[in-house]
């Protein structure tokens, strides 16, 4: 039988801190598990599978978190992907629920990165690992990996800055409607424009922030789900995928979306047409552009035509990142929990001013690493219960 | 420009060593024929471990690149703008590296460039390229 359908989120809470210098990630993680916990109408007792991956978290890093939780869950899973593993992570813990080897499963995230002033997108650079000396010496950036898609695309396809500054101000035009958003002031296409280069084409303002936070979820089936506190919300489909640069000739423009999107599609059934809503995870400008051609929304070339003209803003034909994404509501280091909680609060309604209308289907997408050397991503195709 | 100096072990050995000879070095699989970079023991398209070893020409076009202005790195600081890219070589592989020996302005996609090993820099030099 079929994994569509089966498996729910039951709960789901974003931790509301944007600053935290006086908690530690364990902390956080843990305020963030009696959230969504609560927001089922669980306790922690119920819990019988811990999902969590960290910048911090090392090869044990999910048994430290299993014992500052005190629990003894009998199915574990560390993935770590990079900023996409919470989507994976629900789609792994909703295979391991179908499966019958646990029945209630925390996928957690939390992180001070914003108080520990960790430089996530341009301070990478050294290591003295052999394979890194193929980019090290180089000074290969996060955002530099971006920049270099972003420049392909303008090259082959003619997108523009200011193509891609509309995304930015899309995402801050949402995040003024999100109270717990840390960057609320609006700002234009030509503020996204003068903001200053870091890595060329990209600007200050294409690039997402730099905040504290945290997140969780709960994951259960469908028939538990139907029992507890609120309105499930459903996974129809789920996919992953993995892209790098292989032997040596990537085509910087073709994203591990392209596959995963496919398979969470063909999974749930659904086409993109009846997509209400999408959440993507948006660390650069460019990385929203490169997942709406990939997953399949409009054709390679179309993205930055695509994200003009309001479509992908609130009462667009497919509003993006509702809560402001990661440009401009929150960044902790790793921002995939929070696709898979803004898709949940929509679906159930419960988002107020940045509310979609009428929200049945959302479509979540998350990327890990980086795009234009090696990254993960990984969808789900959600429901309303 | 400094840069952290890359490790090496066994299987890119003999990469390093060409790069210090001034001569630019990928292998290509004895059993498949494809032609890989970065360096690695098995052809990842059929798993031999069956290795030639090829010269390559040097010669090549950017396939993208950027201009970074920001690097936190220590050894990056005050090396901003500097421009890293791909550059597609004539044997198939495209490389990360820097061009180097022209403004960042003059840098666009498709300019025809050609391997530079610079002066060498503490144990190694290092692959960059300049317009041609
Ligand atoms: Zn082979």
């Amino acid at each position: 039988m079929s994994l569509s359908g089966r498996i729910a989120i039951a709960g789901a809470w974003e931790h509301p801190t944007r600053w935290a210098p006086d908690k530690s990630d364990w902390q956080i993680m843990a305020e963030s598990a009696r959230g969504a916990l609560a927001d089922a109408g669980l306790g922690i007792g119920d819990v019988d599978a811990l999902f969590a991956a960290g910048m911090g978290m090392g090869p044990m890093g999910v048994v430290q978190l299993a014992e500052y939780l005190d629990l003894h869950p009998s199915y574990v899973d560390g993935t770590n992907i990079g900023g996409s593993s919470f989507v994976a992570h629900v789609a792994h813990a909703g295979a391991a629920i179908h499966a019958g080897l646990c029945e209630t499963a925390l996928v957690l995230y939390g992180s001070t990165a914003a108080s520990n002033a960790m430089a996530i997108g341009t301070g990478l650079g050294g290591g003295r690992d052999a394979a890194s000396g193929f980019s090290a010496p180089f000074g290969l950036t996060t955002v530099g990996g971006y920049a270099m898609v972003a420049q392909r695309h303008m090259a082959d396809y003619g997108t523009t800055s200011e193509q891609l500054a509309e995304i930015a101000v899309t995402m801050r035009h949402h995040a003024s409607m999100n109270p717990d958003a840390k960057m609320r002031k609006p700002i234009t296409v030509d503020d996204v424009l003068e903001s200053r280069i870091i890595s060329h084409p990209l600007h200050l303002l294409d690039c997402c922030i730099i905040s504290d936070g945290g997140g969780a979820l709960v994951v259960t089936s469908v028939e538990r789900a139907r029992d507890l506190a609120r309105e499930p919300v459903l996974m129809l489909g789920c996919g992953e995928a993995l892209w790098h640069t292989g032997t040596g000739a990537p085509d910087l423009l073709t994203i591990a979306a392209r596959d995963s999107g496919e398979r969470a599609f063909r999974m749930a059934g659904v086409a993109r047409d009846d997509i209400d809503l999408a959440t993507i995870y948006d660390s650069f400008t460019i990385t929203v552009l490169a997942t709406l051609e990939n997953l399949g929304f409009c054709k390679p070339g179309e993205g930055g035509e695509f994200v003009g003209g309001g479509r992908i803003r609130l009462g667009g034909a497919l509003p993006v990142n509702p809560d402001g994404g990661g440009l401009s509501s929150n960044h902790p280091g790793m921002r995939g929990i929070f696709l898979v909680i803004e898709a949940v609060r929509q679906l159930r309604g419960e988002c107020g001013d940045r509310q979609v209308a009428d929200a049945k289907l959302a479509c979540v997408h998350g990327t890990g690493g980086l795009l234009g050397t090696m990254h993960s991503g990984a969808t789900l195709v959600l429901a309303k219960g | 420009m400094k840069h952290p100096t890359p490790g090496f072990d066994w299987e890119t050995r003999f990469y390093w060593e060409g790069c210090a000879r001034g001569e630019l070095w990928l292998q290509r699989c004895r059993a498949c024929g494809t032609v890989r970079h970065r360096p690695r023991a098995i052809c990842p398209k059929c798993l031999s471990g069956e290795i030639e070893y090829i010269r390559a020409s040097g010669r090549g076009t950017v396939y993208t690149f950027t201009v970074t202005h920001q690097n936190q790195h220590p050894a990056f600081r005050g090396a901003t703008p500097y421009v890293m890219a791909y550059v597609q070589l004539e044997e198939g592989p495209r490389i990360l590296t820097n061009i180097v020996d022209c403004e960042p302005g003059e840098v666009r996609v498709g300019l025809p460039v050609v391997v530079d090993f610079g002066e060498p820099e503490g144990e190694v030099a290092v692959p960059r390229f300049r317009p041609s």
